[in-house]
């Protein structure tokens, strides 16, 4: 029935508007299914890797990175240090507002900075350790004043330490701020179920709202591999992280999911025991660095790729990949070397020694142990396999009643975060029990060094030294293993292993 | 595991001893589902006797280059995720799965075959203790019981049979002690009584021999139970610790595998299915042929 | 009757006090210092004491489960040291899941349990009784997470019938929860069928040989009516008691089968709570289940006795 003329213009409009109705009807929404399920969804309170894969769509921080772990600006937009290196000068960006309504401002940075600092049970504290005070110079610049120059410190604001929630709410919600965090990023908090669900939804204010493309993301934990692939497939999830390597063939064969393999920061090694405790001097491995030598060069890398990890994997023998530009090229990765670890181990006078390797009950873990096991007998060590559960070796670990264990690291954007707690005397993680106080100062060193041609030539004399002493044998850094609907576009892949929101979409192609 | 528990208990046997288990041992004769069950049952102790030599390959020799090989003439059940023969595994494998349901039934008998007959017969507050004790572990679900009990004691099959048995206990507790109560008022405990044996005496020589068969039964099938348990916690990673085999392990391993090699988990899991099939066979069996009021 | 439920109860009490008190210890006795583990990836020193303070991690024994119990009897059970949730919260939360895949696995057991039971007693000695044997055996021979993934490569990834995990709510969409809950539901409900299977036979076994069945064939009835009308009727009723204390043990977790079919209900909540140290929500789940399984036991005796005076004692 043809429009009277004045009404025509009615038209258009009329498809314009169902057209929209239409896209708002069509809620689009993410969902990703996740290896475990996170703990507490608090920045500040927070310490595990696979909630860091939420706060990616929940809450924006002062930094990011990209593919080549090169900083960039996303609350901050620009940084300054001064001249004495002892303040970085933060340039905000304005017009951010929190999900509850409030400022994102100078005044909110330092608020978190000191949560951060001073909440009790912060997990945040040792990472803005050399932080001493935060000054507000205008609503949209801020300074941090450090006790030394921390070269690592822009890294640490790319992270958790960066991340900044609303001041309001969490003086509101004190510690209990993780039951329903008030962030900044694309997504809002809007439900939680334990072990099911959580569920994020658009954030209408967000500063780079032409980016999302999603109303809601839903991430699902279901931790066993097999499950989670199988409910990509079934169609149920659109994004699943950490597949099984072993799949990777069959997915690709299928050629109905798309798929992202990406190195990793962190990586998989073998640490000993050479002073956490008696237990080092009761084994020539944790005796003699040439026993420790021996092993690693026992030891054939592309195999326990091939064998643990289905070629998913690259060998590297430092705590950085060697792809990473950090590596220290002075020491490269070694190839397996059954004659001359044998010769070493007569020099130390132990042609057969014997030691246990501690590993956690994890699949790929008991079958590293098993393959060491069986290439280290090559050249003479008798290698005896302890089990325990996870929670129980750790134990173990930091009470220094093992010997040598099987420990893996999730990594960090900047070397040090892989480094310090490691090798530095006395630090938390450092089970080896390791303390050269040559290699506490070089290590100290290189985080109050920022030119990175200089950083980097440190690096390398710590690489000498610790590559040598061996309280840590760098076996090989995973790849993160991602599978995805080919309809998902947009998917970036940074080697932290967290799946980035923004820039997400759906293609409309069929 | 209290799902296995008989709450109709069957009525405590008659006195005289020799009787009813020639008659129940014709009775089972005739029950060809059970002798099916004892037959297969024989079948899988001789494989765990005789593993070494029919085992046709070493069960932990790893070989880099058959990773996951579907079965062929060389590996009749393929291999592993690092070379393994699955065949020789699952050979070797009925050992430690065997081991684990007996072993552990047997550890639960010990412990509460003497405390329910102790409770069932003295009766007074140490019947009340006991009763209230084992009520209280019953009414704790049995796979956590042995989870928090393998993982306190560490993870290997030793602990894992600990856990089962100490967990499984409080089940013959309260049979035994059922068993008592229904026997203690019978004739010839009173004769017994009346002719001045002491109580150890008359516990021992004339009530467990008359509450035994009900006992065999339910240990039958509580083995079933075990073998399942054991798998359940070394799925866990609580049982078994490679490179030895035992079924559960292996489907723990498998299961990460079930996609593109299934042989790895369909030969374990049929192992295990068929040993406590049977021995659930058994078990019903055992109890219809045991049972006086059928014929 | 009334004196006998006076008892029960009267053993109750003691019975759940040993119950917290079994469970504290177990939990408390996990070695290692859960401190550690809840400290996560950066064990910072200064967490790891900050969590020893909190969770009274240097008192002695006695004084935590003091503690403890004092929560537990103003209310207060505590809070997950994961993610901060408390645990009642997460119980109101989970039990309904649990409750609904034990009401669907029990009435799966039933229609499995209870006909096979019948056909073995009736066909006794036959192969119907060897075939619904087996039929009914194979629930409780096939480890349950085995026949669990098994099910999900079937129906979920190669024939997409069914959703390989999840949750919905059934007041959300009815449609969909049963369809994720039908396997798991299936594996649990099969093992129980089996137990059915048993007593039902045993019981019909006992019942079709006793006089009034006699009197009721000689009466000419035919089998059938004899079989359901007469001797179903009186064998059912210990039958559903027996399934009153199965919907107790469901009610503590179907383990490992919420572990693979991912169902967030009590199961998996204690697992991963053990394998945590996530000692408040183990210690609460738990005592409330046991709590229920305890009162589900009170409640099928006296149903029990209720139905069979003979048996008061």
């Amino acid at each position: 029935m043809p429009l009277r003329p004045s009404l025509r213009f009615l038209r258009p409009l009329l498809a314009l508007a169902l057209g929209v109705a239409a896209l708002a009807s069509q809620a689009q929404t993410l969902r990703i299914g996740l290896a475990e399920d996170p703990d507490v969804l608090d920045p500040t309170l927070a310490r595990s890797f696979v909630g860091r894969v939420v706060f990616a769509g929940l809450c924006d921080k002062l930094f990011d990175i990209d593919e080549k772990l090169a900083i960039v600006p996303q609350l901050a937009t620009g940084y300054q240090w001064s001249a004495d290196n002892k303040s970085l000068t933060l340039k905000l960006r304005p017009g951010v507002t929190f999900h509850d309504g409030e400022k994102f401002d100078a005044a909110a940075v330092k608020f978190n900075i000191e949560r951060h600092k001073t909440l009790a049970g912060s997990n945040r504290r040792g990472e803005l350790a050399p932080v001493t005070g935060v000054d507000v110079i205008d609503p949209m610049t801020v300074r941090l004043n450090l006790a030394a120059p921390f070269s690592p410190l822009l890294a640490q604001l790319t992270d958790r330490a960066g991340m900044m929630v609303s001041p309001k709410a969490a003086q509101a919600a004190g510690d209990k701020f993780g039951a329903h965090p008030v962030c900044s990023g694309p997504f809002k908090f809007t439900e939680r179920v334990a072990q099911d669900r959580i569920v994020l939804e658009r954030n209408p204010n967000y500063w780079n709202k032409d980016a999302v493309h999603f109303d809601k993301v839903i991430y699902t934990p279901i931790p066993d591999a097999t499950v989670r692939l199988a409910n990509l497939r079934a169609g149920q999830l659109d994004f699943i992280e950490r597949f099984a390597p072993s799949d990777m063939e069959k997915i690709q064969a299928e050629k109905k999911l798309k798929t992202s393999s990406i190195t990793e920061i962190g990586y998989q090694g073998l640490t000993i025991n050479v002073g956490k405790s008696d237990k080092a001097k009761a084994t020539p491995l944790g005796r003699d660095p040439r026993v420790r030598e021996a092993l690693e060069l026992s030891l054939d890398r592309a195999g326990l790729v091939q064998v643990v990890m289905d070629n998913e994997a690259i060998a590297g023998n430092q705590w950085v990949p060697p792809t990473n530009s950090w590596y220290a090229k002075n020491v490269p990765v070694p190839k397996r070397d059954i004659v001359r670890a044998k010769q070493l181990l007569k020099e130390a006078g132990v042609p057969n020694p014997s030691f246990t390797l501690l590993t956690p009950t994890t699949s790929d873990a008991q079958r590293i142990a098993l393959v060491v096991q069986a290439m280290a007998r090559e050249a003479g060590f008798d290698v005896k396999i302890q089990a325990a559960e996870f929670a129980t070796s750790l134990n173990m670990a930091d009470k220094g009643d093992f010997e040598a264990y099987v420990l893996a690291w999730s990594g960090r954007p900047d070397p040090d975060g892989n480094l310090y707690s490691f090798h530095v005397c006395n630090q938390p993680l450092n089970y080896a029990g390791y303390c050269v106080p040559e290699v506490d100062n070089l290590v100290k060193q290189s985080r109050e060094v920022l030119d990175p041609a200089q950083r980097k030539k440190v690096f390398e004399q710590v690489a000498a030294k610790v590559l040598k002493d061996r309280p840590i044998i760098y076996l090989y850094h995973r790849k993160w293993l991602w599978a995805y609907t080919p309809k998902l576009q947009g998917v970036r892949e940074i080697p932290d292993g967290l799946l980035r929101v923004s820039g997400l979409k759906f293609s409309t192609a069929p | 595991m209290s799902s296995v528990l008989p709450i109709l208990s069957t009525s405590p046997m008659e006195a005289a001893p020799a009787g009813p288990w020639r008659r129940a041992y014709r009775r089972l004769r005739k029950r060809r589902a059970a002798l099916l069950g004892l037959a297969v049952v024989l079948g899988f102790v001789a494989l765990a006797l005789f593993a070494p030599w029919i085992a046709p390959q070493d069960p932990i020799a790893t070989s880099w280059g058959a990773l996951r090989k579907a079965p062929s003439a060389q590996h009749w059940f393929g291999t592993d995720e690092i070379g393994r023969d699955v065949l020789s595994r699952v050979i070797w494998g009925t050992r430690a799965s065997l081991l684990a349901g007996v072993v552990s039934v047997s550890l639960s008998l010990l412990i509460g075959v003497p405390l329910g007959l102790a409770a069932g017969f003295i009766g007074g507050w140490v019947d009340a203790v006991i009763s209230r004790i084992t009520d209280a572990f019953l009414a704790c679900p049995f796979l956590i019981l042995a989870i928090a009990l393998a993982a306190f004691l560490g993870p290997s099959l030793t602990n894992a049979m600990v856990a089962i048995g100490v967990s499984a206990a409080p089940i013959f507790v309260r049979l035994t002690r059922g068993q008592v109560l229904g026997v203690k008022t019978e004739d010839y405990v009173e004769a017994a009584r009346a002719v001045g044996n002491p109580p150890l005496r008359i516990a021992l020589r004339h009530i467990l021999p008359n509450i035994t068969a009900p006992l065999m039964v339910q240990a039958t099938l509580a083995v079933a139970a075990a073998v399942i348990a054991e798998a359940s916690l070394s799925f866990l990673g609580l049982g078994q610790q490679p490179p030895a085999p035992s079924w559960g392990s292996m489907l723990n391993t498998a299961k990460n595998f079930i996609d593109n090699a299934p042989w790895m988990a369909v030969w374990p899991g049929l192992a295990i299915f068929l040993l406590v099939l049977s021995f659930n066979l058994l078990g019903d069996g055992l109890r219809d042929a045991l049972d006086p009021r059928q014929r | 009757m009334g004196e006998f439920l006076v008892r029960r109860i009267a053993q109750l009490l003691p019975t759940l006090v040993l119950v917290s008190m079994l469970i504290f210890g177990l939990q408390q006795l996990l070695p290692g210092d859960p401190a550690k583990i809840l400290a996560g990836e950066e064990q910072d020193p200064q967490v790891i004491a900050y969590l020893h303070q909190k969770l009274h991690l240097d008192d002695p024994l006695p004084v935590r489960y003091a503690y403890w119990v004092g929560g537990v009897l103003r209310g207060d059970l505590g809070e997950s040291v994961r993610n901060q949730q408390p645990v009642l919260h997460l119980i109101a939360q989970k039990l309904p899941v649990t409750l609904e895949l034990a009401l669907l696995a029990m009435a799966i057991a039933l229609v499995i349990g209870i006909p096979a039971g019948i056909v073995s007693a009736v066909g006794r000695g036959t192969a119907w009784d060897w075939g619904a044997n087996v039929f009914a055996l194979w629930g409780i021979s096939t480890p349950n997470f085995w026949l669990g993934i098994l099910l999900i490569l079937l129906f979920s990834v190669n024939l997409g019938w069914l959703p390989a995990s999840g949750y919905v709510s059934p007041l959300e969409d009815l449609g969909a929860n049963l369809k994720a809950m039908i396997m798991p539901a299936f594996v649990l409900g099969n093992a129980i069928a089996a137990v059915l299977m048993r007593h039902t036979r045993s019981a019909m076994l006992q019942v079709l040989s006793s006089d009034y069945v006699r009197t009721a064939r000689a009466k000419g009835l035919d089998e059938k009516t004899v079989v359901l009308k007469h001797a179903l009727r009186n064998a059912l009723t210990p039958i559903i008691t027996l399934g009153a204390l199965e919907l107790g043990t469901l009610l503590s977790g179907a383990v490992l089968t919420e572990q693979v079919f991912t169902i967030p209900g009590f199961g998996k909540l204690i697992v991963d709570a053990v394998f945590n140290r996530d000692y408040a929500v183990v210690q609460g789940v738990v005592l409330v289940t046991a709590t229920a399984y305890m009162v589900l036991n009170l409640l099928a005796d006296v149903a029990y006795i209720a139905v069979n005076p003979r048996l008061r004692h």
